[in-house]
Order: structure tokens, then C-alpha cells, then sequence
């Protein structure tokens, strides 16, 4: 491997790893389509990228940890739920597959519910921008959350008080059976769209279930390990993983999700929805122009969606680090205020 | 010695993640002990610039 390819990847892996520690997603997402512009085969660029998902999310569980930022029993109970509706997907696929509908029904659905969950979370978190008073208290992780943070459906989705009750961090009170359903449908659509669904589940955790995000996100995390531990054992087995791309992606990556987990402690949580909101808009518009110009044979537009997808993710991890930056040094401001 | 090659596949893919698994952990921790030893002043420098 040459010098610039081996930095290239460091590179492209502390970027990548910016993101995952400040949203818990990010991964094989970016990777996977990068791997397979850059000329490997299918099954290493998934492979490879299930590995590398897999390293960095171990990375940034245990920075999460450290700042008590991972439900592991709200983790547990949505492994279980997420697995079953994996399977389900799964079926549904090959069902449609006997139809011949699976590839042009799984694209629409996956830029809809992209585009979708990108267009409400931004619009929630400029609606409620206002509100936010900055930052996150992780000094307090098991503190009660304010009941004018949690969001509406999370708020009616508690009201269900269906036995047995299990209280999450935050003091948050859910039914078992509405977390295991929501689990179920988010591991519905993954397992249909055949993505991790870090997308799906971080939203879903803070928007259905009412946990704060940063918990959201390391939960998140951890549901992960699993699932991309798994995955990459699996195409390990069909010699899919590739150490020379893995290992240099994840020494950047774990620098960048240490910047990624630190920044969710710094920055303002509605900052956060927006940032993610807008990523997923970039992700949205990336896949419908790949699958525009797959349905009519333009192989360049694969390139364009390459560079939609990279480039908002660079603007967003730059986006970040800058805002990061912004809130360090103004409470540098008010403080050398307060003790003037 | 044993030889990678002649494990059977499971063993293999084993291996490899576990591979992954030890870089990740040693890179947690490497980047842990360096955020504890210039972590406080690359913050401080970054408030006073």
C-alpha cells in the first residue's frame, strides 16, 4: 500500500470517526460507497466496512461510557426487538425479490424515510432552537429529564403504562413492550433496506422513546458493536475483510470519535438535531441520484452521488469541530466576564 | 507455530475481528493517555486563540 492511499484512509477515517462519535452513525454509510468507487469488490467494500464499524464503535461506546451516556439495558432490549424485525425485513425483501418490485420499492422507501427523518428532525430542532440552553449536563446522566425536552410521540408512547414499566437513564418511564416495539420497527426497516440503521434508531430512541440525544447516541453505539461485530464476522468468514483498509480507517477514525463523543458534551443539543438532520438530507439526495443514474445507465452520476455524500459529510464533521471551537471560547468569554 | 491458513474459516474470521477488536482497544487507550496528558492545555489554547 502506498504512502498516499495509507494516509488517505487515516484521513477519510477521522472524518468518518468525527461523525460517529457525535451521532452515533455515520459508518458504512460513507465507507462502503467510498471502497467501491475506489475499484474494490462488493463484498470487501460491505465486508471492510462492516469492520471498520464495528472498531469504531467499540471506540466510541467506551468514550460514551466514560461520560454515562449508554443505556446498556434499554441496549440489550433493543438488540432483541432490532433482531427479530431484521428478520422480518429480511423475508419482506425476498418476498418482493420473487415479485421482481425489491430493488425500485427498497430505493424509493430508503430516500423517503432518508429525506424524511432528515427534513423532521432539522425542522424540529430549528423549531424548538430557541429553547435550548446549550450543552448537556453529563455530570448528571441519571438526572431527571425536563418533561418539556421530550418530545410529543415520545410523550404519548410513555402515557401507554402497559406492565411491566422499565425507567431508563434520564428517569425516563417506557412500557417494555413499547421499547421492544419500537426496536421491532426499526429493526424492520433495517433489515428492508439493508443498512445498519444508526439513521433510524438514534431518532427513533429520542423521538419514540423520549431518552435524551446524547444517551440516545450511545446507546446507539452500542447496539452497534453487536451488529457490526456480527456482520463483519460473517463476511470475514467469506474472506469480505480486508485488515489493510481497516486498520489505517480506524487509527484516524479513533481520534476523530474522541473529538466526535467530547463535542456532543460541548456543543448545543439543537445544534446537534440540525447538523444531523442536514446529513441525512445530503444522504437522501446522494442515493436518488446514484439510483437515478443507475435506472438510466449514467455512470456518473455514481461519482456525483460519491461526492454529495462526502462532501456534506466533510461540511458537517468541519461544521462540527467549528462549532465545538465557537462554544469552548465563548464560555472562555462569560467566565473571564463573571470574574471581572 | 500455528499456521492462519490451515484454521478452519470460522477460526479465521475470528482472528481478524479480534484483530480489529485489539487495535481498537489499544487505539482507546493510547489516545485515551494522550488526551489526559495535552487534553487540558489543547482546550486552554483553544479558549485563549
Amino acid at each position: 500500500m502506498s504512502l498516499a492511499l495509507l494516509a488517505l484512509f487515516v484521513g477519510f477515517g477521522l472524518l468518518i470517526g468525527v461523525l460517529f462519535g457525535f451521532f452515533g452513525m455515520g459508518g458504512s454509510f460513507l465507507v462502503t460507497p467510498a471502497l467501491l468507487v475506489m475499484g474494490y469488490p462488493s463484498r470487501v467494500a460491505v465486508g471492510s466496512g462492516l469492520a471498520f464499524v464495528f472498531g469504531t464503535s467499540v471506540i466510541a461506546t467506551l468514550k460514551h461510557r466514560d461520560l454515562g451516556q449508554v443505556d446498556y439495558k434499554l441496549g440489550v432490549l433493543m438488540i432483541a426487538g432490532t433482531t427479530a424485525g431484521i428478520e422480518v425485513g429480511k423475508e419482506i425483501v425476498l418476498h418482493l425479490e420473487e415479485l421482481g418490485m425489491a430493488g425500485s420499492i427498497i430505493s424509493v422507501t430508503y430516500v423517503v424515510l432518508l429525506g424524511g427523518i432528515g427534513v423532521f428532525v432539522t425542522y424540529e430542532a430549528l423549531k424548538g432552537g430557541d429553547d435550548d440552553d446549550g450543552g448537556v449536563d453529563h455530570d448528571a446522566a441519571d438526572a431527571e429529564i425536563d418533561g418539556d425536552d421530550i418530545p410529543d410521540i415520545a410523550r404519548t408512547i410513555q402515557s401507554y403504562r402497559v406492565p411491566p414499566m422499565m425507567t431508563l437513564r434520564g428517569g425516563v418511564q417506557v412500557s417494555l413492550w413499547m421499547i421492544l416495539g419500537v426496536a421491532f420497527a426499526t429493526g424492520l426497516l433495517s433489515g428492508f433496506l439493508g443498512v445498519g440503521g444508526g439513521f433510524i434508531r438514534m431518532p427513533a430512541l429520542f423521538y419514540l422513546i423520549g431518552v435524551p440525544v446524547p444517551v440516545a447516541v450511545g446507546t446507539d453505539l452500542f447496539e452497534i458493536v453487536f451488529s457490526g461485530g456480527l456482520g463483519s464476522f460473517l463476511y470475514a468468514m467469506d474472506g469480505g475483510v480486508d485488515l489493510s483498509i481497516v486498520l489505517p480507517l480506524l487509527a484516524g477514525s479513533a481520534l476523530g470519535a474522541r473529538v466526535g463523543s467530547a463535542a456532543t458534551s460541548i456543543v448545543d443539543e439543537g445544534e446537534i438535531k440540525v447538523y444531523f438532520g442536514l446529513m441525512l438530507l445530503g444522504g437522501a439526495v446522494a442515493v436518488a441520484v446514484r439510483e437515478i443514474g443507475n435506472v438510466y445507465d449514467i455512470g456518473v452520476f455514481d461519482t456525483v452521488s460519491l461526492v454529495l455524500i462526502l462532501g456534506s459529510a466533510l461540511l458537517v464533521s468541519g461544521a462540527v469541530v467549528y462549532s465545538s471551537i465557537t462554544a469552548l471560547r465563548s464560555e472562555a468569554g462569560s467566565s473571564s466576564t463573571i470574574a471581572d | 507455530m500455528i499456521d492462519p491458513a490451515s484454521l478452519p474459516p470460522a477460526a479465521q474470521a475470528a482472528a481478524l475481528i479480534g484483530v480489529v477488536l485489539l487495535e481498537a482497544m489499544v487505539l482507546y487507550v493510547g489516545y485515551g493517555a494522550a488526551e489526559q496528558a495535552i487534553g487540558d492545555k489543547l482546550i486552554e489554547r483553544i479558549k485563549n486563540t
